[in-house]
């Protein structure tokens, strides 16, 4: 069932960023463009990301194509206009696209990612412990399952307000078995408070820098005039 | 599998009934079924309804009888005669148009108003998908709305369609920052995204009502209210349509279906969002006399199948409480005069949006004040006796995924209270 | 989930990455390239919470696509910005007519 869901979502994702790259009307591109967007929440939703799922579908789809759907409009010269490439530039740029697919495909599909996991595991426990008197199974090296904690909003919250439920105190479970490198470290981190703080005052300077921008084009108008 | 994708409840149930000879794909088929039909007697039911009370209150107001004849007295069969009137139109597209978006404009408009009562709890446990991001995912998916109608105004190569496209993307702009500070108000007083909790937390009598936990719920509702009229593009803010200066702004150039999914949309949405009000704000499925709610609940426990009654009850409640919220929307609509542009987007964003901010850091610091006034944080009982820990995810019978994971959910509970704990006690662990 | 591993997810970002860059390089029109822009965006993210599943970071992954949805978003609002200035000034969105500094 999954799989056929991935599938869908895949070639959904796929097939709308090819088509945005195809299409040549900058409306039609951004129809697209939700298509691939709104797949690409879906396969959120099965990594099991689904506050991010939301967030994706509410600031990228419903805010941001929307404004620049909006910029479409504000902008356009005719109707349907379109500003076409050069046949050259386009034969190129797929060349060199196709190219650079292969290479990061082939990539991707080559390096065994499980073996990764196991290896980078071994360096943690050398690099806190010195020494390995504990070897952690690679089943304990799991990263966040939703399958085994539900939903990951309160999780994601709590780490934006500086305290990790998934990682510091993370508790011994009901048989008293640690899980692998969390033993004994009781370290409260900052979690992404900062990072948190710094992207809302980073968003208030966009506010008001776009704001700005708009306002001095339309006082040169006037002035034009 | 993920336990909130659409499907997976009643293909669980399915599996474990085993009464049904059913593999997995069939499974999956009849869930689809179920659901969509369930949720679109949801869609389809109150939008029929509201069609004909828009016309007859609309009607009262203006000193007519309105609709009369089609079926009986008051004319109840108003909707159906539309509709068939609508089917038999032609459906045709401009020569100027983009044909291709302009076909699929209505649908991204019904889908998105479609998808978002999968979201929406009808009654405890009566929800499609019990999610903890559920607020947030429902208004995400309804401000996707906008998207179809920002494109049908632009598809339509008219230029009444496209004043009415830029119109409303330029509305959603203003009003989508109010709605997102009002919304998150009730969820800062109930401690909780997940709309089945918030509504379990106003059992118990009208006072514990989050509209009335503090004096800003109760301004924030009012608010609210405004801002979702203008996300449904009522009046006074039906600047898309403006039938008297845009003929008919982004719909001009439909007909037919594709013009009916448009007003099917608006009134699934108006219905959506009265409802998600009534979660909110005004006790959700409890009846706000505790006296009732008790004696409902004693006897439901009480008796063979009580519980789903109890439920359906419940849900009742709701679509009175949403029924009552959407007459109040027709009867605005057919009383005010509409703003222009610039008078909608003053009040969205030169008023509402400081109005609920300071709402919303008054909600904040409430609980504070009283806290170091009367020494507790609500004058009434505090939200969180109200619902027991270990119920969060709020829906045990229809979840029956969560009960699988029944000792995964207990330890992750027991993890976070512990850390509540240690926090408190300024210590980790 | 069973049958979808890690690299099938990265396989789906390499796409979307890709189609950005190709849309980003392309596309004449300002609006088309921060699509591109998005696309590219959207391929990262894709690949930090599917490494939050598959990896053993935990949520990290997860919090960092937040951010990366939100900077996006900010950063699509004052480039769009841009381009409403730059068609205020040239009455056209057409990135190669963008040639005041070259004297």
């Amino acid at each position: 069932m999954s799989t056929v869901l991935f599938v869908i979502y895949a070639l959904a994702a796929s097939g709308g960023a090819l088509a945005v790259v195809l299409s040549q009307n900058v409306v039609r591109m951004a129809f697209w463009l939700v298509i691939s967007l709104s797949s690409v929440a879906g396969l959120f939703f099965l990594l099991g990301a689904d506050f991010v799922g939301a967030t994706q579908l509410l600031i990228y789809v419903g805010g941001t194509v929307v404004l620049l759907i909006f910029g479409v409009m504000l902008t356009s010269s005719g109707p349907y206009g379109t500003i076409k490439s050069q046949p050259a530039e386009v034969v190129q740029a797929g060349i060199i696209g196709m190219a650079f697919l292969a290479l990061v495909a082939s990539t991707v599909l080559s390096v065994n990612w499980e073996a990764n996991e196991v290896r980078l595991a071994h360096a943690n426990d050398h690099a806190e412990h010195g020494h390995v008197h504990e070897v952690s199974e690679p089943e304990s090296e799991q990263g966040y399952n939703p399958e085994e904690s539900g939903n990951t909003t309160r999780s994601l919250g709590t780490a934006l307000l500086g305290v990790r439920f998934d990682k510091d105190l993370s508790l011994e479970s009901e048989d008293g078995s640690n899980h692998g490198h969390t033993h004994g470290n009781h370290e409260v981190s900052a979690g992404y408070l900062l990072p948190f703080e710094i992207v809302s005052v980073h968003l208030l300077v966009v506010l008001v820098g776009a704001a700005y921008l708009a306002r001095a084009k339309r006082r040169v108008d006037v002035e034009n005039a | 599998m993920n336990p909130f994708l659409l499907a997976t409840s009643i293909e669980n149930w399915i599996d474990s009934a085993s009464f049904w000879p059913l593999s997995v794909l069939p499974a999956a088929v009849w869930a689809a079924i179920i659901h969509t039909t369930l949720v679109g007697l949801f869609f389809g039911l109150p939008a029929f309804v509201f069609i004909w009370a828009e016309r007859k209150v609309a009607g009262r107001i203006q000193d007519r009888l309105g609709p009369t004849r089609v079926g009986g007295r008051f004319g109840w069969l108003q909707s159906l005669a539309d509709g068939v009137k609508l089917i038999q139109k032609e459906d045709l597209a401009p020569n100027a148009a983009d044909v291709m978006l302009f076909r699929l404009a209505p649908y991204i408009v019904v889908i998105a108003a479609f998808s978002a009562f999968m979201f929406l709890p009808f009654s405890a446990g009566l929800v499609a998908v019990a999610m903890d991001a559920g607020l947030f995912i429902a208004l995400a998916v309804l401000s996707l709305e906008v998207l179809g109608i920002v494109l049908a105004g632009y598809a339509s190569g008219s230029k009444w369609s496209l004043f009415g496209g830029m119109r409303e993307a330029a509305q959603m702009v203003s009003y989508e920052v109010p709605l997102g500070i009002t919304v998150v108000i009730p969820v800062v007083v109930a401690g909780t995204l997940n709309l089945g909790e918030i509504g379990a937390l106003q059992s118990g009598g009208i006072q514990n009502w989050l509209i009335f936990s503090s004096p800003f719920t109760f301004l924030a509702f009012f608010v609210f209210f405004t801002v979702t009229l203008a996300s449904n593009k009522r009046a006074p803010f039906d600047l898309a349509e403006a039938e008297s200066e845009l003929v008919g702004g982004f719909h001009t150039e439909y007909s037919g279906m594709r013009w009916s999914f448009f007003f099917l949309a608006e009134y699934a949405s108006m219905f959506f969002v009265s409802a998600l009000g009534a979660i909110l704000f005004l006790g959700g499925w409890w009846t706000g006399f505790s006296p009732l709610d008790n004696w409902l609940l004693s006897t439901a426990q009480s008796s063979v199948g009580g519980d789903y009654l109890l439920r359906v009850f419940g849900m009742k409640i709701l679509m009175v409480k949403a029924a009552i919220l959407v007459f109040v929307q027709i009867w605005i609509r057919w009383t005010l005069p509409r703003l222009r542009i610039d008078q909608v987007m003053t009040t969205c964003l030169k008023y509402l949006v400081p109005m609920s901010c300071f709402l919303f850091l008054g909600a904040v610091i409430w609980p504070l004040v009283l806290a170091t006034t009367i020494g507790q944080t609500s004058i009434w009982s505090p939200v969180g006796d109200r619902m027991p820990r270990s119920r969060r995810s709020g829906e045990p019978e229809v979840s029956s995924e969560v009960e699988g994971d029944e000792t995964a959910m207990n330890r992750w509970n027991s993890r976070d209270s512990l850390v509540t704990v240690g926090l408190s006690t300024g210590e980790a662990e | 989930m069973e049958n979808v591993g890690l690299e099938m997810f990265l396989a789906v970002s390499a796409v979307l990455f890709v189609c950005g860059v190709v849309c980003m390089a392309t596309k004449r029109n300002a609006i088309g390239v921060l699509m591109g822009v998005e696309l590219v965006l959207n391929g990262a993210n894709l690949n930090l919470v599917a490494f939050s599943r598959y990896g053993s970071l935990g949520l990290d992954g997860q919090v960092m696509s937040l951010f990366v949805i939100v900077l996006a978003a900010a950063e699509a609002a004052a480039a769009l910005a841009i381009v409403l200035a730059f068609y205020n000034n040239h009455m056209t969105v057409d990135v190669d007519q963008a040639t005041d500094l070259q004297g």
